[in-house]
């Protein structure tokens, strides 16, 4: 039997969302970030509110994410996505707006940001892809990297007396009023993207309501700078990661 | 035709005139001499009336980054500030002018560098006028020497900004934005309706994204040498463009002056007691004074040079437009230059003394 009798749309099981583009991703293979991108794709498409959506993208990975989503989008300097979001959000409360921001934009460079649009209550979805490492400027030490963990700025590991210990904004944030919604989830397997997936749509649909600022943080692998294959990688986060980050939903308002 | 006259501070005629001509966001962050422009605009309570959102920031680097959320949509937005507080949004204003957003910016400069002082000072020209943040960009920068201009700055601000999809920086200081006098309010504009907004910026701005175009995307990046290259090469050419059309200058007693004096903002209303004082001395003197400092009006400053025998540069500074006029003058004659700094603020006596002597 000839391939191509095989590729045709009877046998189709799946299909891309349309909010993807056709561009090839840039993400290594075996990053979290192209599984996230899918699962928000899905859930602004299911909710039909692509030209309703605009897009905040950091500077990490994360900054060429303009390219595979189709909407419209604005890329935002260093830490500064929830400022950007802000003011798109004042202006244009219809909007539904959203930041996708690593470790290092959100919680060090950008922490002040984070935590005042927290605060303010901003009417968007935030998310939080912590792979505890700087992974576009090639491996450094991240505000999450765990003590011990090497990278190109810890060579011998991480030690929290030369350069403090990793910390949890995400449970900060749960602190403040302004938040409707604070979860963790991880994609190192079917079952956590399953989940995963439903606390996206449930940020988005906060967001819809006008609810508050939803957080979402989504433990993620970077297999190229752990310097571990994909598999390797996904099994290391959940023997190492998610013990020091644990999922689940840490505040829920209006449930 | 709306002729109401009041008399005000320039900072509260900027807050005022935002409301009237239409803008739809405000985003800042308090520091003396300027924080006047928030405190009115809070007062004011656009939200209830035109729907101009306001909104105070956690930083001034929070609220750059608001103002270019919000140029991002093609709505017509703005900040202000005094000079430690635009250092901090440096970087914000290269990222707008990288992405070609129009926004308005206000200096009310105070003393510097560091912490400074709170007194007014135009020790900011540099950095208004050559960069301030990193890369090769422009803001067009007008300089307001009264409360009617800083007024009127507001809405010829945002025409050019939409012109040219360029950030707009008013250049003014703690006398010009402290200072009382009286305003003519011009006739009110409206906000620009959504509709209109779309059929203005849906080539560019985040209008949502519809069946009838692909995603707009606002970057200032370009990891290819060449892409970057073609970024840089069209700022330039708007930046040609901007030099060709929007070139502004005041002029007093020039026609047959044998020396000119050339001053901005505040140190202009100075230089022109300065002119009247000398005239009555018999000594023709004039007075140029730029109303934008980029662009530069350095054609007319070349030809003046070939009528007077010297020209006087008079800044609350330590010299820095007087490299601008120097560059104008290219050598045709003397440029001399007075100046005080640290926020203390020449007399009329005092610059025509000075003038004097160089005679």
């Amino acid at each position: 039997m000839d391939v191509r009798e095989i590729i045709c749309e009877q046998n189709k099981v799946y299909s891309k969302s349309k909010i993807l583009t056709d561009t090839t991703l840039h993400y290594c293979p075996g990053c979290s970030h192209g599984v996230v991108h899918k699962l928000i794709a899905e859930v602004i498409e299911e909710l039909g509110i692509q030209q309703r959506t605009i897009g905040v993208t950091p500077v990490g990975c994360g900054v060429f994410a303009y390219n595979y989503f189709d909407i419209d989008m604005v890329e935002a300097a260093h830490g500064r996505a929830c400022a950007v979001a802000t003011g798109i959000n004042r202006l244009a409360p219809e909007r539904v707006v959203f930041t996708y921001q690593g470790d290092g934009d959100l919680s060090a460079i950008g922490t002040g940001e984070t935590i005042h649009a927290c605060n303010r209550g901003e009417s968007i979805v935030v998310f939080y892809i912590n792979n505890a490492i700087y992974g576009m400027t090639g491996g450094q030490m991240a505000p999450t990297t765990l003590c011990g963990m090497k990278t190109a700025t810890t060579p011998d590991g991480r030690d929290p007396k030369l350069h403090g210990y990793p910390y949890k904004i995400t449970e900060m944030l749960a602190q403040l009023e302004g938040v409707c919604y604070v979860t963790r989830q991880t994609v190192a397997s079917a079952v956590y993207i399953r989940k995963a997936k439903r606390a996206i749509r449930r940020a988005f649909e906060n967001a819809l309501a006008g609810r508050g600022l939803s957080f979402v943080e989504i433990v993620a692998t970077c297999n190229s700078g752990w310097k571990m294959s994909p598999v390797a990688a996904n099994k290391w986060l959940v023997e190492n990661m998610l013990p020091f980050y644990p999922l689940g939903d840490i505040k829920s308002v209006g449930e | 035709m709306n002729c109401d006259v009041r008399l005000m501070k320039g900072n509260e005629a900027v807050a005022e005139a935002a409301v009237r001509c239409g803008c739809d966001g405000y985003f800042g962050y308090p520091i003396t001499p300027q924080s006047e422009i928030l405190e009115t605009l809070m007062a004011l309570r656009p939200w209830t009336t035109t729907g101009m959102q306001v909104v105070q920031a956690e930083s001034e680097v929070a609220a750059i980054n608001m103002v270019y959320g919000g140029a991002s949509l093609g709505r017509r937005v703005m900040t202000s500030s005094s000079s430690p507080g635009i250092s901090l949004m440096c970087e914000g204003l290269s990222y707008i002018a990288g992405a070609s957003l129009p926004c308005l910016i206000i200096n009310v400069q105070r003393g510097g560098p560091g912490l400074g002082t709170i007194q007014p000072s135009q020790g900011d020209y540099f950095q208004a006028v050559k960069g301030g943040g990193h890369g090769d960009y422009h803001c067009v920068v007008l300089a307001p020497d009264s409360v009617q201009e800083m007024y009127d700055f507001v809405a010829e601000g945002f025409d050019i900004a939409f012109k040219y999809r360029i950030p707009v920086m008013m250049l003014s200081d703690g006398m010009v934005g402290q200072m009382m006098e009286k305003v003519v309010l011009r006739e009110n504009r409206p906000r620009k309706t959504d509709a209109e907004i779309v059929a203005e910026c849906d080539s560019w701005a985040l209008t949502g994204r519809h069946p009838n175009r692909t995603h707009n995307i606002i970057t200032s990046l370009q990891l290819q040498a060449a892409e970057q290259e073609a970024v840089n090469l069209q700022l330039q050419a708007k930046y040609q463009a901007i030099q060709q059309n929007e070139t502004r200058w005041d002029e007093y007693h020039t026609d047959d002056a044998d020396v000119v004096l050339v001053a901005f903002g505040c140190s202009a209303r100075i230089c022109r007691e300065v002119v009247d004082m000398a005239r009555s001395e018999g000594l023709r003197v004039g007075l140029v004074r730029p109303i934008t400092l980029w662009p530069f009006p350095s054609d007319r400053l070349g030809e003046l040079a070939q009528q007077v025998q010297m020209l006087m540069t008079v800044e609350l500074n330590a010299g820095q437009m007087v490299e601008d006029v120097r560059l104008a003058v290219n050598g045709q004659v003397p440029v001399c230059f007075y100046g005080r700094m640290g926020g203390v603020i020449f007399t009329p006596d005092e610059v025509l003394e000075q003038l004097k002597q160089h005679l």
